[in-house]
């Protein structure tokens, strides 16, 4: 069945979470506009995770851990197609240069920085394919999602923390009364100086976002510092609607109902 | 003559009407509208701007009426007044669209807390390619593991019944937990 849908709707940490769940096993690709990746679960575990078609060699892979100096890497890589990565794992832990255990961690801090990159996407597509397994040749690693998640969801709660200060980015921001004077006192970031550059309450927050080619996520991290430094005010639109007040259902006595309920389950068997 | 109310709520273009179209003994007293919003258009052409309104006759003395929320957001002033005294709420789910779970999930806490009685929740349009499973549903909705989560057809009578059945089989088993 198909599990798929936008990353706006149903993030990237959720996603982990129903893998995690119901212990899913599959690939689970997302993509955004010139970017994709793929992570490979088995029965609710991360074991493999790939950006774009090409795989990261794991002569790369250990020789930006500096377990392989970058001759060694050279000839590996040059004779990438004679073997496998697994065949590659196996010569190394046979010829005593590395340790099974150090293959393995180094992998997973690879596949782990691949993961903390897709927290940051917050738009995009994914698609999750029942049992499709990572290449033969590749490397699996067996990894708990909870820890993972924890950190996802730490992000995503900056994430939410962010657009509950933000709601929307179709809003306006302006200066405050006295910006300069408190201009003075601050030192801004290059990114900062770029977004104070556009406000304007003619400018919504997202034309400046993409006026400066950042993320939701980046512009909202900049604008929430802006906002809580007081130099910027937001110009909100219209008022938010009111909050509902729970009200009281009128009491029926329970025999009476439990009687009622029981006339209304005889009759819609019969419809 | 007694009268009971159930609601049945839910995203946009989720299967409220045809829900209670199912089921009804009258024609369903709609107030359907052609849809204004382009991007609403693109999904379906008519929806329902006050509320639906259907009719079970139980007995001489027991009538069972089924209201339809608006499922479009700016008419939820209209939500509050409908759950006025309802005995128990179905949350439609349009199985194939999780881009509307988020809001299926604000709008199960919103009745919620206008009065907290049973509820069930139907994903809906199972009868369509590319749906969700119930489970993927249920962790989407972060739903507790009591609620029920029914697969449904709301244009099948027989689908419709069943979640009907469930909704009150449920209230039925809290008050037996509420005489414990």
């Amino acid at each position: 069945m198909a599990l798929r849908g936008r990353l706006q709707d149903f993030t990237f940490v959720q996603i982990l979470n129903l893998v995690n769940l119901a212990h899913k096993t599959g690939c689970l690709i997302v993509e955004k506009p010139g970017q994709k990746a793929r992570v490979f679960f088995r029965e609710g575990k991360l074991v493999y995770a790939i950006f774009g078609n090409e795989p990261v060699e794991l002569a790369r892979i250990l020789n930006k851990a500096r377990i392989l100096s970058d001759n060694q890497a050279r000839v590996v890589i040059q004779h990438g197609n004679e073997f496998s990565d697994k065949a590659l794992g196996l010569m190394l832990i046979n010829s005593g240069l590395v340790s099974r255990e150090v293959i393995l961690s180094n992998l997973q801090i690879h596949y782990l920085e691949i993961i903390r990159q897709l927290f940051t996407w917050i738009e995009g597509y994914f698609e999750f394919e029942n049992d499709t397994l990572p290449p033969a040749d590749r490397i699996n690693i067996r990894l708990d999602l909870e820890n993972i998640i924890l950190e996802g969801s730490r992000q995503m709660r900056e994430w939410e923390t962010l657009k509950d200060e933000i709601p929307s980015l179709e809003m306006a921001l302006k200066f405050t009364e006295t910006p300069r004077e408190k201009l003075r006192k601050i030192n801004l970031t290059v990114e900062e100086w770029r977004v104070i550059s556009y406000v304007n309450p003619r400018n919504t927050m997202r034309q400046i976002a993409g006026a400066n080619r950042m993320n939701e996520l980046e512009f909202r991290r900049i604008a929430l510092g802006l906002l809580q430094a007081g130099l910027v005010e937001i110009v909100r639109p219209g008022k938010l609607p009111a909050e509902g007040a729970p009200r009281v259902i009128t009491p029926v006595k329970k025999e009476e109902k439990r009687s009622l309920v029981q006339r209304l389950i005889d009759r819609i068997r019969t419809l | 003559m007694q009268t009971v109310k159930m609601v049945v709520t839910g995203p946009f273009n989720s299967g409220k009407t045809e829900f209670i179209q199912s089921v009804s003994e009258i024609d369903v007293v709609s107030t359907d509208r052609r849809i204004s919003s382009i991007g609403e258009r693109s999904i379906k052409e008519i929806t329902t701007v006050a509320m639906d309104f259907g009719r079970i006759t139980v007995d001489d003395d027991l009538v069972l009426y089924l209201f339809g929320t608006p499922g479009q957001k700016r008419f939820d002033f209209m939500w509050e007044i409908l759950s006025e005294g309802m005995l128990g709420f179905v949350v439609m789910v349009d199985s194939t669209r999780p881009e509307t779970f988020r809001e299926a999930r604000f709008i199960l806490e919103t009745f919620r807390a206008y009065a907290p009685t049973p509820y069930v929740v139907a994903a809906n349009k199972q009868d369509q390619d590319e749906v969700w499973d119930s489970i993927d549903i249920r962790h989407a909705l972060r739903l507790d593991p009591k609620v029920k989560l029914l697969p449904c057809v709301a244009t099948s009578k027989e689908s419709v019944k069943q979640v009907l059945l469930e909704l009150l089989y449920s209230i039925l088993a809290e008050m037996e937990n509420n005489k414990n």
